[in-house]
């Protein structure tokens, strides 16, 4: 069994008018299996509504199952006396930062969660030491984090739950409300997180180009697993994914619309270096000079 | 009706030992009918900037004139000022408060003291601007999706009839198509009506797409304001101050840095995949 597995999940709600009458019955997951190694990197998209984020919410028992089971390094999520085991082995990081910091300086903030662990005091300092060198914000411990820029506070948020010592972690959209910069700090300090420390990482995201070095990804569409694969899998599904209001990264579009007028161009192009390779292949090479 | 500001200087936190120098000299002409995309990384003074732009901010140096009158004179009227110059605040689906759509769009014009008759056509006629079908029209606007709330909230400032409307990350936290839906409908309202758009936005490859003139702000100043090839022309400076050129400009820099004699100055797909196709059917 991988870290995450999830086995016919199903997560339904009431709905109701403003007397508390019952309007009907949403069924906001439905029947999806997972199976996520130790140490993947893992992407999941959809459009808003898909469910992804309800599916994100049963991986630290937040929202428990309607149907089915899902079990986090084995434990079963729905068993109460597993709950904070759960929430310690699987953190997870929110969309907006603000909402996530509660320490007046950015060293506080970090300990919060092994402190409550009762974790003793000398290996709180170490842990926040370690976490902080790790999303590259040590340098930041003694700011103050209102003063930090979206990306940094971000990564403080991140910092908070490794310190807590989880085997996964679970990003919802983190990159949402950050500028480019930003966008690329949480990546890279993410993907660094999954690659030497070996934290199982599920990041969910509107933003393609964040999922190409994913080892798998997974496309949700009305609570179901629409797409499952590599990045390179799903991105050659240029129209498919279209369709479910999602897109390609622009490199991967550009290579499909070259390919659509008669370029001979393989499919799921994701870098740009893939992309002048292919470019280049097509045995089409002249010197700049020769144009000028 | 143009936009001027004129050396706008903004401190705050100007007596103490704290001061911010948020806006350093700003001059900006913002004339009729264009569609400007404002860029800037976190803290950079671009919602400072467009907070000054519908009077909300006061400039402690310089003036601000919009058609031709300075917006802080004793007796300029502020609430007509308000009223023509539309803003959309970021995640504007939190502000939304009313018990059905339509009378939450009305809220707006309700405000300006027109009749009610006024005010529900121009509801009405702002709804059906952002492409919201009439079967939402009485639903209360917390049941609806992410992508409808934030048309709800825009069509709420469109019924005011500003001339110019900005928007502040209309797109963030949206899926790709209803960041694309968003957008078309922005861009639809900025052809069919002539309205002005000022687009706050993290998205190099929205702002490429969509607008005609791009203003950077840089720790209170502006670094760039031009037609979008100009100014990601500077994509090695752009990256220095915390952003960066669409994906594109950086496929075309790769391949002319490989010896393909591309003109590198294409900033969105359709034009990329136009200068390739011309340099490979030559060779």
């Amino acid at each position: 069994m991988g870290i995450i597995k999830t086995e016919k999940l199903v997560f339904e709600y009431i709905r109701r008018d403003e007397e508390g009458n019952v309007e009907g019955i949403t069924r906001a997951v439905d029947e999806v299996d997972l199976d996520v190694k130790q140490g993947d990197f893992v992407a999941i998209l959809g459009h808003n509504g898909s469910g992804k984020s309800t599916l994100a919410k049963h991986i630290n028992a937040i929202l428990y199952p309607t149907e089915g089971t899902v079990w986090v390094d084995g434990m079963d999520t729905a068993k109460e006396q597993n709950l904070w085991e759960v929430r310690q082995s699987a953190g997870m990081v929110f969309q907006n930062p603000d909402n996530q910091i509660i320490g007046q300086v950015v060293e506080e903030d970090v300990g919060f969660g092994p402190e409550n662990m009762g974790v003793p005091t000398a290996e709180i300092w170490e842990r926040v030491e370690e976490s902080l060198k790790a999303v590259g914000m040590y340098e930041y411990r003694k700011h103050s984090p209102n003063k930090l820029s979206g990306g940094q506070k971000q990564r403080v948020s991140i910092a908070g739950v490794i310190a807590m010592h989880p085997k996964c972690i679970i990003l919802d959209e983190p990159t949402a409300m950050l500028d480019p910069n930003g966008r690329k700090e949480v990546v890279r300090a993410v993907r660094a997180l999954n690659a030497a420390e070996g934290i199982t990482v599920v990041l969910i995201t509107h933003y393609m180009e964040e999922i190409i070095h994913a080892d798998k990804v997974f496309v949700m569409d009305k609570g179901k697993v629409a797409m499952q694969g590599t990045p390179r899998e799903i991105f050659s599904h240029v129209e498919q994914l279209q369709e479910l209001r999602l897109d390609v990264p622009q490199v991967t579009l550009l290579a499909y619309e070259l390919q659509k007028s008669g370029i001979n161009m393989p499919d799921g192009i994701l870098t740009i270096e893939e992309f002048v390779q292919s470019i280049s292949n097509c045995g089409i090479r002249m010197s700049a000079k020769a144009d000028r | 009706m143009p936009l001027i500001l004129d050396h706008v200087d903004y401190v705050y936190g100007g007596d103490t030992e704290l001061a911010v120098h948020a806006l350093k000299d700003v001059n900006l002409v913002i004339p009729d009918g264009q569609f400007i995309g404002l860029i800037g990384h976190t803290g950079s003074g671009k919602s400072t900037l467009v907070q000054h732009l519908n009077g909300l901010i006061k400039p402690t140096g310089g003036s601000i004139y919009f058609n031709g009158e300075d917006i802080h004179d004793d007796d300029y009227d502020k609430k007509k000022l308000r009223s023509k110059v539309g803003l959309v605040f970021q995640y504007p689906e939190h502000q939304l408060f009313e018990i059905d759509v339509f009378s939450d769009v009305c809220f707006g014009p309700k405000n300006l003291g027109l009749s009610k008759k006024e005010v529900e056509l121009r509801a009405y006629a702002a709804l059906k601007q952002v492409g919201l079908e009439d079967e939402f029209f009485y639903q209360s606007p917390f049941d609806l999706s992410g992508g409808q709330k934030r048309r709800v909230a825009i069509a709420g400032v469109l019924a005011m009839k500003p001339d110019i409307l900005i928007l502040d990350e209309p797109t963030a936290g949206l899926d790709p198509k209803g960041r694309d839906e968003i957008l078309d409908q922005i861009d639809s309202l900025h052809k069919e009506m002539g309205i002005t758009v000022i687009l706050v936005s993290h998205s190099m490859e929205d702002v490429a797409k969509y607008v005609e003139r791009i203003i950077v702000m840089n720790k209170g100043s502006v670094l760039y304001d031009g037609v979008p090839k100009e100014v990601f022309r500077h994509y090695k400076e752009l990256e220095q101050v915390g952003l960066a050129a669409p994906q594109v400009t950086y496929i075309m820099q790769a391949l002319h840095e490989k010896g393909f004699p591309v003109n590198t100055e294409a900033t969105t797909i359709s034009e990329a995949r136009d200068e390739i196709l011309r340099v490979l059917s030559r060779a």
